[in-house]
């Protein structure tokens, strides 16, 4: 089997029992993606899939075989930051910045969502199209947790970085 | 995590004669079982992966709704035909996990989740009757906030941990099953267990049956329907109570009604009690409040959610007023 990770194509693991996540991390040395609770409750570990955000501790490798998966490392192009990690920066979205590139992955795929006309919990009418406020934001962050408590940050820079282009760079 | 193989099934039968094998369980998405088998809670030899063997949301010729046993959780509460006849579905899914979570699960795997009491995950120090029969359960003398009023066992306490079930509990689904010997459907009501003496068995599937669809009936009454759901968070936490609901009138009468409760039994709870003493009668508080007292009269709260029938009460009462307002709107 093999896996396409941020545009290469690499082996995946010989055993079965291997996760996405320790495949990306200890076998292709990608440690962007970071081990939180490796048990699904904190999103530290989101990364896309064919452009949906999904939760890599929870993933074994051997399901994703010929899946595109995109990183942290796969959103700088040519040494200059994707939007939204610039936007971490200029709203302070982030302290220690563990739970930062989870938290920039899952904002790619939900803006992708969105824009699909995913609705959420707080979706008042399902039949009418997504806005993203900023109640929104913070429900469809809700799987992604700061222990430093920079959630409002986070949240200020996932608002300030249009849906569009957020979701223009995960499809491109 | 014990070695196990891993197989990915091309079609129904393929995963039917892959999953013959004792220890075989099939894979979804992965999100409940990956973590089990990582706690060595489940220790299956094989993993049959039937995340590509039926996708489809289609309408049927009767009206209603066929759902494939892989469609992911995220598909199902953003399809079109769900969101405009069943809200309570989209409802329902939209209140549980994570984005990241939901993007993952299928619907079939979402139906044979185990439960979330802690005792049960716990290997290393806790007894569990439904992880290791007949070694005693120590949730019931423990911390139980989150455990069950209706239907538990001296064996198992244990709560079903999905949104989705209450609302498919509610809708009179009907579930599709293909085993080696052949097809055969249950009503979604008859496919979770009481725990009983047999806690370890979540369901009345036999080995190697596999759920290949959801059937949902044409239903007038869905249209106008909701799902509540109180918990600990805003977001991304267990129900400790979750109310689906659908509500029909006529003039100031209540025509038909549809409830099922989350959070309160070893099963999705279709509250038939509580429609009964709504069908007929008056849409008041004190009408609601009557048809919660009704449902919830055998409960036997534990020690620590004795406030379980009190809030239930007050969700379907919720619940019902609002589905009230959007009817005679």
């Amino acid at each position: 089997m093999s896996l396409i990770v941020n545009g290469d194509t690499v082996a995946g693991p010989d055993d079965p029992r291997v996760s996405l996540l320790d495949h990306l991390r200890e076998t292709l040395h990608l440690t962007g993606t970071k081990k939180g609770c490796n048990q699904g409750a904190c999103g530290a570990c989101t990364v896309l899939v064919d452009g949906e955000r999904i939760l890599s501790c929870l993933a074994l490798a051997v399901q994703y075989d010929g899946r595109a998966i995109t990183t942290i490392e796969g959103l700088a192009e040519a040494g200059t930051l994707h939007p939204l990690q610039a936007a971490f920066i200029e709203h302070d979205g982030f302290q220690c910045g563990y739970c930062t590139p989870g938290q920039i992955c899952s904002a790619i795929g939900m803006a992708d969502e969105a824009r699909r006309g995913v609705p959420s919990h707080v979706t008042g009418d399902l039949s009418a199209a997504v806005s993203l406020t900023r109640e929104e934001i913070q429900e469809r962050m809700s799987g992604n947790l700061c222990r430093c408590g920079a959630h409002n940050g986070i949240i200020d820079a996932i608002g300030a970085t249009s849906a569009s282009d957020l979701a223009a760079e995960a499809s491109a | 995590m014990t070695p196990f193989d891993y197989s990915r099934a091309t079609d129904v039968a393929d995963a039917v004669r892959l999953g013959t094998n004792r220890d075989a369980a099939f894979l979804g998405g992965g999100t409940n079982i990956v973590d089990l088998m990582r706690e060595t809670v489940a220790r299956p030899g094989r993993l049959v992966d039937v995340t590509g063997i039926s996708d489809a949301i289609t309408e049927t010729e009767d009206g209603g709704v066929r759902i494939g046993a892989s469609v992911r959780n995220t598909a199902l509460a953003a399809d079109a035909v769900i969101r405009a006849r069943y809200p309570m579905l989209s409802r329902a899914i939209l209140a549980g996990a994570s984005a990241q979570i939901r993007n993952m699960a299928t619907v079939g795997g979402n139906l044979l989740q185990r439960t979330r009491c802690t005792y049960f995950y716990d290997t290393d120090g806790s007894r569990c009757n439904k992880r290791a029969p007949g070694t005693g359960c120590d949730a019931r003398e423990g911390f139980n906030r989150i455990h069950a009023i209706l239907g538990a066992s001296d064996a198992c306490v244990a709560t079903h941990p999905s949104d989705m079930c209450v609302a498919l509990a509610a809708l009179d689904a009907v579930v599709h099953v293909q085993a080696p010997g052949g097809a055969r459907t249950l009503a979604f009501g008859d496919l979770h267990r009481l725990p009983g003496d047999r806690p370890d068995l979540d369901t009345i599937l036999e080995p190697g049956e596999l759920i290949t669809a959801i059937e949902l009936p044409p239903s007038a009454i869905a249209i106008n329907s909701t799902y509540r759901k109180v918990r600990d968070r805003a977001s991304y936490a267990f129900a400790l109570i979750s109310v689906a609901a659908a509500l029909e009138m006529d003039g100031d009468r209540i025509a038909d009604v549809r409830i099922a409760f989350g959070g309160v039994a070893h099963k999705p709870w279709r509250a038939s009690k509580a429609e009964a003493a709504l069908r007929g009668g008056p849409a008041t508080d004190a009408a609601f409040r009557a048809a919660a007292a009704a449902e919830f009269a055998d409960a036997r709260p534990l020690a620590h959610n004795a406030f379980k029938p009190e809030l239930a009460t007050r969700s379907l009462a919720a619940v019902l007023a609002d589905l009230t307002k959007g009817e005679l709107a």
